[in-house]
């Protein structure tokens, strides 16, 4: 299980579990699991864009990203939030059909992309994708008291000149970020539950804000280790075991609060 | 209007350029303790938002003494009971709370926000999830959060809106007394004038798309609520609660009319709304 081939994929896991537990943080607090879904679900079309256009699938899923990412955030300024979001992920699953069908090269990293694919990580991404996930637990991080206050009452932070906007633009790009990060290994269905279960249970943990911040990433942290190690000795896809375990921290912390 | 907490001159204010509310003019002093008091939707929440620098003023002009600063307490908070904040951390973000970053532990932070918590009676929930607390102890702390920075203006929106009767009285006891303790000028907006009467030195009265102030004694008479609503108008004084009565029409039957203007109005303040103007067919 430690064997060398593994060093890349348990690196690729404590990327992720890191990076999905700080934002997952914030996705729970602020009452985005919706976006947290959405964002990850509408990058892997860019994935299939990449393809098509012969560049790196990271490039894609990056340019998809930062798409939905100005999508919700322009739409949701006027306006119901759930549904500039939900319009978001039809504009970006729309354009993945149609690049979809204009090549059938994709089929295999579709699943993959779908469903994640943790020993697939090569060394070379390692590199980006520790670059991509610090920027998404930087700028959530930076945002702490910002996104805390905004989380209390968003007039608040607007009459304290902490700028909400502006905050809710940065929130939303670490959550694409951690997307960028996580979906290759976990999967683009099934990211969600490895930002929101951790940090659900995390609350449980503690009732002050950075106490059940570094709880979260530790139940992350765990989370992940298991499902790698589950996934190495069951030879099932990690996605599943993380899919199940995050739906699983969720019910435990409901049921210890 | 020198050494004035608060003064407004010819405010007025609205949406998308529309007035809801024009020609609003008062002063607050140091100290004082002032209601905006009018029926559902004639822009009391819309004026504390334009007053905060949250909606454009439409005309006229805000002046806020000392050093600038207004608290604010807004009308409800977005918290479920699970989540991580307790009272003590909602009362810190007061201080600091649109910096960036994580806040680091400091002994003088602590001692600020402990006597906050003292001032406003919160020691015995300051730990626990604010979530967590009763519509009264949100109350207080939403009111610590406002005050650690020891604003000159304290706004508070319809804050006595889903409190029991006796968190009511508490409520407006305590903001009295900060109003004179820490020489904050407070105006908060409520939609009954009558649990405010034993406290309250300033009235701003908004009705009809205008306002009057001054004293209580000045504002609440028949004569000059009939000249505000354009309808005449009978001021009773009953078992110590005042009625505002309105012969024939319905002098606030345009309470409606600006349902925009109040995104959380709850569907009981209109009920309470009934007491405040009594209609005699």
């Amino acid at each position: 299980m430690f064997a060398a081939f593994m060093l890349d994929t348990w690196a690729a896991g404590l990327i992720v579990a890191i990076t999905a537990g700080v934002v997952g943080w914030f996705v729970v607090l602020r009452g985005a699991s919706f976006a947290a879904h959405v964002l990850p679900l509408g990058t892997f079309p860019g994935a299939a864009a990449a393809v098509l256009l012969g560049i790196a699938p990271s490039a894609g899923v990056a340019g998809f990203g930062l798409a939905g990412v100005v999508a919700i955030w322009a739409l949701g300024r006027r306006g119901r939030p759930e549904v500039a979001t939900a319009l978001t992920l039809v504009m970006l699953l729309a354009t993945g059909a149609l690049l979809l069908s204009w090549t059938d090269r994709y089929a295999a990293q579709v699943y993959a992309l779908l469903f994640g694919q943790v020993l697939g990580v090569s060394r070379a991404s390692l590199g980006g994708m520790a670059l991509a996930g610090a920027g998404a637990v930087a700028l959530a991080l930076a945002g702490f008291r910002p996104l805390l206050l905004g989380a209390i009452a968003p007039d608040l932070a607007a009459a304290r000149g902490a700028r909400p906007a502006a905050w809710e633009f940065g929130f939303l790009a670490a959550i694409a970020l951690a997307a960028a990060v996580a979906v290759p290994v976990v999967g683009a269905l099934l990211t969600f539950a490895l930002m929101v279960g951790p940090a659900s249970c995390g609350r449980a943990v503690s009732a002050r804000p950075a106490v059940a911040l570094a709880a979260s990433v530790a139940i992350a942290l765990a989370l992940m280790a298991g499902s790698i190690a589950l996934s190495y000795l069951t030879n099932w896809p990690v996605g599943c075991f993380a899919g199940l375990g995050g739906a699983g921290c969720y019910a435990l912390g409901r049921a210890l609060l | 209007m020198s050494g004035a907490a608060l003064a407004l001159e010819g405010v007025a204010v609205g949406h998308a350029g529309r007035a809801v509310l024009s020609g609003v003019g008062f002063s607050l002093a140091p100290g004082s303790f002032a209601g905006l008091i009018g029926p559902n939707g004639s822009g009391k929440t819309t004026l504390l938002r334009s007053i905060l620098g949250l909606v454009p003023l439409l005309g006229g002009r805000v002046a806020i003494g000392g050093r600038g600063q207004v608290g604010y307490v807004p009308q409800s908070i977005a918290l479920d009971r699970f989540m991580p904040i307790r009272a003590r951390d909602v009362i810190a973000l007061g201080l600091d709370g649109h910096r960036p970053g994580i806040p680091l532990p400091s002994r003088r932070r602590r001692a600020q926000v402990d006597e906050m918590i003292d001032a406003v009676g919160a020691a015995g929930f300051a730990d626990r999830r604010v979530g967590d607390l009763s519509g009264g102890q949100q109350q207080r702390v939403m009111i610590a959060h406002a005050l650690i920075r020891r604003p000159d203006v304290l706004l508070l929106d319809e804050p006595l809106a889903s409190l029991d009767l006796r968190s009511v009285a508490e409520v407006v006891a305590l903001l009295a007394g900060l109003a004179r303790e820490e020489k904050v000028a407070v105006l908060m907006s409520a939609h009954d004038m009558n649990p405010l009467l034993p406290a309250m030195d300033r009235i701003v009265y908004v009705a009809e798309g205008r306002a009057v102030a001054g004293t209580v004694a000045e504002v609440v008479r028949g004569a000059v609520l009939s000249a505000l609503y354009g309808a005449h108008i009978d001021v009773l004084r009953v078992h110590g609660r005042v009625l505002v009565v309105a012969a024939g029409g319905a002098p606030h039957g345009h309470a409606h009319d600006h349902a925009h203007d109040h995104a959380h109005d709850h569907s009981h303040d209109h009920d309470e709304d009934a007491m405040h103007v009594v209609r005699i067919p």
